[in-house]
């Protein structure tokens, strides 16, 4: 008995899972495997559209009879750079509508035209004829025959689908001068911008846990940055920083602060003088850095916050009566409390901010020194349009993700399911 | 240490209110007043007069009339020593200094021979500098996105500094960018679709998501362990890696520039952590009220329908509002995915008005704003919900 019950009950939560995991399995695991196979294969953006052979209808009148009629196919091949093997076509005339001095190439059965037109090269195009007149001789209505669609069909092949690999686009990768450049882009990018959204977010999430008036309204707009919709921001930060008439920059000028506007989001280096030493900054790149900051350290706070309003009262108190300042009871008891939902979050936040690509796509574009991994993957395959090169940068980017999971799940994965 | 606590009061203090008239000046510039100097160095030393006056009088004197008066002459002070500026600004001041003065309340002579009170200080002032470093750097965009939309190109190329509304001409006139959006741009197709296409996410999510969750939460089966595990890693592949093979299969399926084949993708890419978070609900509801059920004689949708989802609406509107928002403002499926103008969403529409370098700006401020408002909106009225959900789902961003 009580194993036909854990029978139905398997049964059903398979049942209900299938949908879902399905779901999950078509669109997020089978395209990751997907990119191993493409990142093997020169594939462009051009190659991945399969050739299709089309066929336009026109029906047009014989001179001054009513009764016959010519049907023009203008037929092509939908690509300029693939063949098209044995083109199939057919094509339904309406009753008591015959075609005469039919093409060799086609049979008439049954209202039927069926046409063979075997092999069609990359960029074929014929206009194909056929004259066709009512067997009683009556009038035709040109609706009637334009109210049926010709039907196409061939044979190609899908590059996607055949077997030649080749290891060209990983050695592309690997062999590029500024891969290592990328490399350190990307890091610099996800360290600073993991950091320093996790420091924001302590500092605001001990700010709201102190009590003062309009509490609430601040927790409120805390999160605006994240909540918003990344586009609008990015744009409304890219006008803010504009060096012609962007706000901020004219109010530096207007005040004297500079001489003249800074290209915040354009300029790579920024040449420092400190005490004769001259320091080069990252400048897009900072300030690329310092949006993400702005964007995501809302999500540190709320998990900071969540975990400071934890920390036990009497903690407090006892420091109270012992007299500790404020700033002591940081260092000494929320600190060491938070410490372990720190690691988890910047942890986590180093992944996400590792595969960050619209901030940047939207800021800069992956220009002025701040091109990073994710954005490699759109400007290979989308901007120069080669598909296996874009692949393969994916595939860099899912190893090293995969690394990090497993130093991830090695160091907190437990811990994590604890708090 | 009655000196120590004396001094840092009084520097903490007058920097705040120095820094605190710098920015009301800086605001005021962006409405049109022309100012070019901060004169920090001169509102530094008068801050610090008004901070002495006030520690030293202390409670010796009544408190309202004696901020009402300290306000006061700093303010006549103030537009005496300072550029000329109008009736509003200086009201703008006395108006901080009051408040200011306010919270000065407390500092007297006595308080500040209390122990340990230096380090309390600098923190109190700390915070106070925080709320309004927070305040500033989060509203700044927004206010600027939000004026900028009423402005026009040639004020705005005249003087891109002064964001003031001009409120002589006429609504029109005011509001002329969302017109143009409307109109020209076709914003509100971009709207319909980008609702049609969260809300279809937030509903065929919960349809998949139910059912997984439950069986995640309550049934046993081979492999639950493994998939629950799963569930998470699967979470943290991010978007990028799966757009180009995405992109290719889409396109050879015809399903690019289609709402159904962003439809699909959105709700793939939110149901893990929607089965993650509804999961962890339903194991929180007690088993006795199912078992309870099962005598009744309901199989498990029964079940679900009517004892699981009446008891888990609160995560269930977490999760729904959680989708809604990720689905809204997704952008890279929908830049990958959408090259017809018709099938845009707002995200979308909005990245292709910035393809053509002319657009004006205002239009692309009138177009954030279209697209920014509601989901804030819906933050602020839900915002409990939309909380709980961001922190669960917080792994993710």
């Amino acid at each position: 008995m009580s194993t036909s019950l854990s029978k139905i009950e398997k049964r059903t939560a398979y049942t209900l899972l299938l949908p879902a995991v399905f779901l999950v399995f078509a669109i997020i695991l089978f395209p990751i495997f997907a990119n191993v196979w493409i990142s093997f294969k020169e594939v462009g953006l051009k190659d991945i559209r399969i050739p299709e052979p089309r066929a336009k209808k026109i029906v047009k009148n014989i001179q001054d009879s009513n009764f016959e009629l010519k049907i023009i196919y203008k037929l092509r091949n939908s690509s300029l750079i693939q063949d098209i093997r044995e083109v199939r076509f057919s094509d339904k005339l309406p009753k008591n509508i015959e075609p005469f001095n039919l093409d060799k190439r086609c049979k008439f059965k049954s209202q039927k035209i069926k046409c063979f037109f075997g092999n069609w090269e990359a960029g074929y195009r014929e206009n194909f004829e056929i004259f066709v007149k009512d067997v009683n001789n009556n009038a035709i209505n040109k609706n009637d025959i334009k109210s049926y669609n010709p039907d196409l069909n061939g044979k190609s092949n899908n590059i996607l689908l055949t077997t030649d690999f080749t290891l060209k686009n990983f050695k592309k990768v690997f062999m590029n001068n500024n891969f290592f450049e990328l490399l350190m882009t990307t890091f610099y990018f996800t360290f600073f911008g993991t950091f320093g959204a996790i420091l924001l977010g302590i500092f605001a999430a001990q700010l709201v846990n102190q009590k003062f008036y309009g509490r609430t309204f601040m927790r409120s707009i805390l999160l605006f940055p994240y909540v918003g919709p990344v586009v609008a921001l990015a744009y409304t930060w890219t006008l803010l920083l504009d060096p012609n008439s962007g706000t901020i920059n004219s109010l530096l000028v207007n005040y004297g602060v500079i001489e003249k506007p800074i290209n915040l989001l354009g300029q790579k280096y920024l040449i420092i003088n400190i005490l004769g030493f001259e320091l080069k900054l990252r400048l897009a790149l900072t300030t690329v850095i310092f949006f993400e900051i702005w964007r995501y350290f809302p999500l540190a706070f709320l998990f900071i916050l969540a975990r400071l309003q934890a920390i036990p009262r009497d903690l407090y108190e006892a420091a109270d009566v012992d007299g500790a300042g404020p700033f002591r009871k940081f260092f000494y008891i929320t600190l060491p409390q938070i410490t372990a939902i720190l690691s988890i979050l910047f942890m986590i936040r180093f992944i996400w901010n590792f595969n960050k690509f619209e901030d940047i796509f939207l800021l800069t574009g992956g220009a002025s020194g701040t091109l990073t991994l994710p954005i490699s993957v759109y400007q290979q395959g989308f901007a120069i349009s080669n598909i296996g090169m874009g692949s393969a940068v994916s595939i860099v980017i899912v190893l090293l993700l995969i690394i990090f999971m497993i130093i991830y799940f090695k160091l907190i994965g437990k811990k994590a399911n604890e708090i | 240490m009655k000196f120590k606590s004396l001094i840092i009061t009084l520097f903490a203090s007058s920097i705040f209110l120095t820094i605190i008239i710098c920015i009301w000046k800086i605001l005021a510039t962006l409405q049109g007043l022309s100012f070019t100097n901060l004169n920090f160095n001169l509102n530094l030393l008068l801050s610090l007069g008004l901070v002495i006056t006030s520690v030293f009088i202390g409670k010796k004197f009544n408190h309202i009339l004696k901020i009402f008066i300290l306000s006061l002459s700093f303010t006549i002070l103030y537009t005496f020593l300072n550029e000329n500026s109008p009736m509003w600004f200086s009201a703008g001041i006395f108006l901080l200094i009051l408040l200011f003065t306010n919270k000065l309340k407390k500092y007297d002579l006595k308080y500040l021979n209390q122990d340990f009170i230096s380090e309390k200080i600098v923190f109190e002032f700390l915070s106070l500098f925080a709320i309004v470093f927070f305040a500033l750097v989060i509203l700044f965009p927004f206010y600027i996105m939000f004026v900028t939309s009423f402005k026009t190109q040639t004020a705005l190329l005249i003087n891109p500094i002064d964001l003031s509304i001009d409120f002589s001409k006429n609504i029109f006139e005011i509001f002329k960018s969302y017109f143009v959006i409307f109109k020209t741009y076709d914003f509100g197709r971009y709207i319909l679709t980008s609702s049609y296409v969260s809300v279809g996410t937030v509903l065929i999510t919960l349809l998949f998501a139910i059912p997984a969750a439950y069986a995640v939460a309550r049934l046993n089966f081979f492999g639950k362990t493994f998939l629950s595990t799963s569930i998470l890693i699967i979470y943290m592949f991010p978007a990028i890696v799966l757009v180009i093979p995405l992109y290719t299969v889409f396109s050879q399926l015809g399903l690019r520039n289609s709402v159904e084949g962003l439809l699909i993708v959105y709700t793939a890419t939110t149901l893990p952590v929607a089965i993650y978070m509804l999961q962890g609900y339903f194991k929180s509801i007690p088993k006795e009220i199912e078992e309870a059920g099962l005598i009744d004689g309901q199989n498990w949708f029964g079940i679900i329908i009517k004892i699981i989802i009446p008891l888990s609406l609160p995560a269930i509107a977490s999760v729904s509002l959680y989708v809604f928002m990720i689905a809204w403002n997704e952008f890279l499926f929908s830049l990958m995915f959408l090259d017809n103008p018709k099938t845009f969403t707002l995200s979308r529409a909005i990245n292709h008005l910035t393809g053509d370098a002319e657009t004006p700006r205002q239009y692309l401020m009138a177009g954030s704003v279209v697209v920014t408002l509601p989901i804030l909106l819906i933050f602020i009225y839900f915002e409990k919900y939309l909380v709980s959900g961001l922190t669960a789902g917080s792994v993710k961003g």
